[in-house]
């Protein structure tokens, strides 16, 4: 899978609060929360992505709450794929199980905002459009590859069959 | 090969004959829960995939305890899925308000986890097993969704970080405090993958919700789980349960702990006689410091409750504070109890009386404030002190309003004053 698109930046430690606020958990549509994404750290934020558009943060991006909101958040504001430094570990896992595409780059701090990159998941490149600069994420464990690969957990649990240890 | 109380509970959930850190295995789980806004995703998925059967209708619990009483009517259209799930597959542990708690205060509470269980729930504070001797975690709800299906998660088998804590505890510090401290000193992500074991002669003193709030905020230290050995205290509170569950003998629940030699990534050491009680400022719980340096910063709000410090001891603490006192004037004090057990436990023995007369509210249970649902919501600049276990931005309510993380003692000692305090300061 290849993606290229526009550079959103945040800081460290983003949390789950601020992808999407609790105050939306009473719903799980995609649109509406997609609406709501960053909302309290940047008001405009679902107006100005377009689709396609790329999240670069520092490190522990995800921290906080289990809610795959966050998730279903960033999918439904058109964003295509996370680059961090790290992430919190039930994001990180949420985003394996329900395919939303994440890399951790070791150190994002050329990565401005509005630069454009073209990423290129299987290979796990980065490639900045607007510096002329390639950068390498971290290689994903062939157990986790597997899951991606099936299409999120639930199709990876179908196609093992239910009894599979 | 030597093993980490951590390593031995995830490889008897295995059939495998050995099991390293870095690992992954694909791991039977003793129980899945839920509860009102993760449940409902899952809920969907199952349904939607064609699952027709639950792996294990006993092993299943829900609990709509996040917006309920229903806030608003989408949320009790959240909550109603829950009931019409429970119902279809005779979900046994589907707890109805009235009967229900906070999630990590009632499913000890109920005897439904304890030593030696490997739980996942849809919810960041699953970690607080483990401070019976559980290996406990938080997932998403599609992880749910397929352990509802299969009875399985897949995890990494976690690397994990020893602390050590000495000496002799220094008045009004408690649980909380310690891991306060912790998160301080290593960071909201310095356990990032990792599994926390809480030891030491400190730990084996402390009383079971204490370290029901160490292991609760593990999370909060990024840290994947929070575990303690269990020991003679978690036997006596497993026996003081209502309904015994499927527990271990207190021999082999004894027999649960680290190998001497087990393998850990760092060990770090605290001597507690060192530790105040701490305060988190706005927006990291990682920002402790004693709560001395924080006497200058007035209160809007004070909310002694959640699944980190609602418990009766946490109830018992505030009652002390505020005995024969009243709340400041300009402070509004939200006290919730946890289950209702707690409520009733809480009403016999008189505390209700000292808050009502305090001039606080009582509150049903419920998670309420602590998430920015309901029951306390932040106006705009307004700022709280709180028992909760986040302060991160706009976590209670309005994007710029404010939390600071305490034990409820303090937090009490602060409603009274109006400001941050010690409890020295009104007792």
């Amino acid at each position: 899978m290849r993606f290229k698109g526009k550079v959103w930046r945040f800081g460290d430690d983003v949390n789950t609060d601020e992808i999407i606020p609790a105050r939306f958990l009473n719903t799980q549509d995609e649109q509406e929360l997609g609406a709501h994404c960053m909302e309290d750290i940047d008001g405009e934020f679902s107006k100005k992505v377009s689709k396609g558009d790329i999240i670069v943060a520092g490190k522990n991006f995800g921290c906080g709450s289990s809610r795959e909101h966050a998730q279903i958040a960033i999918k439904g504001s058109g964003i295509s794929c996370v680059i961090a430094e790290s992430f919190a570990r039930i994001f990180y896992r949420n985003s394996i199980n329900v395919g939303l595409p994440i890399l951790e780059v070791k150190d994002v701090s050329k990565i401005k905002e509005g630069t454009y990159l073209e990423i290129d998941l299987d290979k796990g490149s980065v490639l900045n459009l607007s510096e002329n600069e390639a950068y390498r994420s971290q290689p994903l464990s062939k157990f986790i590859q597997e899951i991606i690969a099936s299409g999120g957990l639930l199709k990876w649990i179908r196609k093992r069959g239910k009894d599979a240890k | 090969m030597p093993y980490t109380i951590t390593e031995k509970i995830l490889l008897h959930h295995t059939d495998k004959k050995s099991i390293a850190p870095g690992e992954f295995i694909y791991a039977k789980i003793d129980l899945a829960l839920g509860n009102d806004i993760t449940a409902p995703i899952a809920i969907r998925q199952f349904e939607s995939m064609g699952a027709k059967k639950v792996f294990d209708r006993k092993r299943i619990v829900l609990v709509p305890d996040h917006f309920t009483p229903g806030k608003d009517r989408k949320s009790a259209d959240q909550a109603k899925i829950l009931q019409r799930f429970a119902k279809k597959h005779r979900i046994e542990n589907y707890f109805e308000l009235g009967r229900m708690g906070v999630e990590h205060a009632l499913l000890p509470e109920q005897g439904l986890v304890g030593p030696g269980d490997l739980i996942i729930g849809a919810d960041s504070h699953t970690c607080t097993y483990g401070a019976l001797g559980a290996f406990s975690t938080g997932v998403g709800s599609t992880d749910l969704t397929a352990g509802f299906v299969t009875g399985r998660v897949w995890l990494k088998v976690p690397e994990t970080m020893k602390f050590v804590y000495y000496g002799k505890l220094r008045p009004w510090v408690s649980g909380k405090d310690l891991i306060l401290h912790t998160i301080g000193d290593i960071g909201v992500d310095g356990a990032l993958y990792k599994a926390m074991e809480f030891t030491g002669e400190v730990i084996q003193r402390l009383p079971m919700d204490d370290r029901f709030a160490m292991c609760n905020m593990a999370i909060e230290g990024g840290g994947k789980s929070g575990i303690i050995s269990p020991d003679e205290v978690t036997i006596r509170y497993r026996e003081s349960l209502l309904r015994r569950s499927r527990s271990a003998n207190a021999r082999k629940i004894l027999k649960l702990k680290s190998d001497r030699d087990a393998r850990y990534c760092e060990v770090r050491e605290y001597n507690v006689g060192k530790i105040m009680p701490q305060v988190s400022s706005p927006h990291l719980p990682s920002n402790s410091r004693p709560v001395t340096r924080f006497r200058d910063i007035k209160i809007d709000q004070a909310v002694i409750g959640s699944c980190t410090n609602g418990r009766m001891t946490d109830l018992r603490i505030a009652a002390k504070v505020l005995k024969r006192k009243r709340v400041n004037s300009n402070v509004r004090l939200i006290i919730i109890p946890t289950t209702q057990k707690i409520y009733l436990e809480a009403v016999k023995e008189g505390l209700v009386d000292i808050f009502l007369n305090a001039g606080a509210l009582f509150s049903t249970p419920t998670c309420g404030p602590c998430l920015g649902g309901h029951m306390g919501i932040l106006a705009k600049g307004e700022r709280a002190i709180a028992t909760t276990n986040r302060n991160f931005r706009g976590r209670m309510g309005h994007p710029d309003s404010e939390v600071y993380l305490s034990n409820p003692a303090v937090t009490a000692a602060s409603a009274i004053k109006g400001r941050i305090a010690h409890p020295d300061e009104v007792i």
